[in-house]
């Protein structure tokens, strides 16, 4: 990299200071704030300036807490497992199966548009689908195969899965099909004439290659599932809760210190979550080349 | 560049073929099945059988049987849509001209502004309403809504730009300046057209984004509501069609902005095409 002068970076930092401006004031701001208020202390009056500790002491020693962050652990767990699945399999195919390139283009876009289209009704356009009288039950019993509705499938944490699955998906798929396109297909090409096999193709070049789309798509996926507070609300019928929706309910109830203790253990927990994945990954020359 | 490894008739092609096909299926199947129910007669009821096909909860949206304001916050969307479009066009395009000089500190800006996508919107939001809360200032959708959605947009439209400004061949520019183009005149008559299809798929991003925003948006909206906002309400109180109307009439405004730009691009590459080889040519 050539070195730059003074008046380049002058010129550089006039360019990038809209944008420095945004995220100081909405999102450094804020975040520190909430850290700010997180040891503050609150009563049914409001809230007062404090430094204690009392709001992390209570979230730290209730079993609540703790199964929010199991739950909401588990959700995570769940959507990333088939959502890698899912973004695996389809981006392989978009990539070593379909030859024309316009075909590859066409059915990427075809993935790509419901992404583009409001989260709320894509999320409610399930409920018709699995209510007590919805589609997949009216088909099943008009099969024969049930007599009775099958209850689990709305307003259950299956509901929640299948809606964040339904989704999320996109956002694993977008970088692993990323990371597959710019696979030289030379390299497959040798691996073939030394008599590589195609899943040694799958296991020792493709899989190596994609691992830095996978790191990107489980990074979106594991703040986007973390950080729902509706979906899980909605889809579960109000019957199950993550950290997020917690939080939430603790706002509409004013417990503001409450929640941003909260909202400063979520974010922790991200941050950990994330940097974990990041060791293996760096991912500014992932999104920069 | 074939860049297949397995045949059009193997059993690999096949298989995932069908699975590819199984996942269209389940990402249009149930948008598909509300889009058939919205236009349920009005005896219908919110799940099949459908009585008869008609426009009913449409009408019924905008009348005054409805307690949430559709057309209002339809409006309201739309505008606060094309505000973000354009701020997150002339900001991420021009920071991601920035960024292509290795500045000082752009590592730091690089990494606020990853921050900024990965991190739970709904966080934003409540930080924002604490900080409008202590200073006793009003929210309002075109401010702090704006603001709010501004840190989901633009760290999509930087890294767009970033793919688009990777691709683009610096040599050109150069040449204009050789040929004694001033900076401006660069900027106006080379990079800006060579960079018009990205920069219309950032305005893309802006507006859908927006137009269908909601943890950034939920606590600093203030009285008026956006559409998104108006809807994730109604999931709790309307038991009608009429909540699969909006869906339709909502979905359809985004896909046809999505058809609107992609058409856009594609005429502006063709352009782009035709007059290098007519260059070349001469």
């Amino acid at each position: 990299m050539q070195k730059i002068t003074t008046k380049e970076n002058g010129v550089s930092w006039i360019q990038v200071t809209p944008l420095a401006i945004i995220l100081l004031g909405f999102l450094i701001a804020p975040l520190l704030v909430i850290l700010t208020v997180s040891f503050w202390e609150y009563d049914i009056g409001g809230m007062y300036p404090a430094f204690s500790h009392v709001n992390y002491t209570e979230i730290l020693t209730s079993h609540t807490t703790i199964n929010l962050y199991l739950r909401t652990f588990k959700f995570t767990f769940f959507v990333w497992l088939i959502t890698l699945s899912i973004g695996f399999s389809v981006s392989y195919f978009l990539s070593f199966c379909v030859a024309s390139t316009t075909w590859r283009i066409a059915l990427f876009l075809l993935c790509t548009i419901p992404f583009w289209t409001s989260n709320v009704i894509r999320m409610i356009a399930w409920i018709p689908f699995l209510g007590r009288n919805g589609a997949i039950n009216q088909g099943l019993a008009s099969m024969g195969l049930i007599d009775q509705p099958l209850e689990f499938l709305l307003f259950s944490e299956f509901a929640v899965i299948l809606t964040y699955v339904h989704l999320y998906t996109l956002f694993m798929i977008v970088p692993i099909f990323n990371a597959m396109s710019k696979i030289d297909p030379d390299v497959i090409e040798a691996a073939r004439d030394a008599g590589a096999n195609g899943w040694q193709i799958v296991r020792h070049i493709i899989v190596p290659l994609t691992l830095n789309g996978v790191a990107l798509g489980s990074i979106f996926i594991i703040t986007l599932v973390m950080g729902d507070f509706f979906i899980v609300r909605v889809m579960s019928g109000g019957l199950s809760g993550s950290v997020a929706s917690a939080m939430y309910n603790e706002i509409t109830g004013l417990q503001y210190p409450a929640a941003a203790a909260n909202a400063v253990l979520l974010v922790i927990t991200v941050v950990l979550l994330v940097s974990v994945i990041l060791r293996f990954v760096d991912v500014r020359k992932v999104l920069t080349e | 560049m074939a860049k297949r490894i397995h045949s059009k008739n193997s059993l690999v092609t096949y298989l995932l073929g069908g699975f590819f096909s199984l996942y269209v299926l389940f990402l249009y199947g149930p948008m598909f099945i509300i889009f058939l129910l919205s236009f349920q007669g009005p005896t219908g009821g919110m799940t099949f059988p459908i009585q008869e096909y008609s426009l009913h909860w449409f009408k019924e949206l905008f009348s005054d049987n409805i307690a949430a304001d559709v057309s209002g916050s339809f409006q309201r969307s739309i505008i606060l849509g094309l505000m973000v479009m354009t701020l997150t066009v002339t900001i991420s395009v021009i920071a991601a001209l920035g960024f292509r000089r290795n500045f000082k500190g752009s590592g730091i800006m690089f990494y606020g502004a990853i921050i900024s996508l990965i991190m739970p919107g709904f966080l934003i939001s409540f930080g924002m309403g604490l900080i409008l809360q202590l200073l006793d200032i009003e929210s309002t959708w075109y401010t702090t809504a704006l603001g709010a959605q501004l840190t989901w947009t633009l760290p999509f439209g930087l890294l767009i730009m970033f793919a688009v400004l990777a691709r683009f061949d610096r040599s050109v520019e150069e040449a204009a300046r050789d040929l004694g183009a001033t900076s401006w005149q660069t900027m106006r008559y080379v990079v800006v057209p060579l960079l018009l299809p990205g920069i219309t798929g950032v305005a893309l991003f802006g507006f859908t984004l927006s137009y269908d925003e909601i943890p950034r948006t939920t606590l600093v909206v203030g009285d008026s509501n956006t559409l998104p906002m108006e809807i994730l309400a109604m999931t709790n109180t309307l038991t009608t069609p009429s909540l699969y109307a909006i869906g339709t009439l909502t979905t359809v405004v985004s896909v046809a902005s999505i058809t609107f730009a992609l058409f856009a691009i594609k005429r502006m590459q063709d352009r782009l095409g035709s007059s290098q080889i007519a260059s070349s040519e001469s």
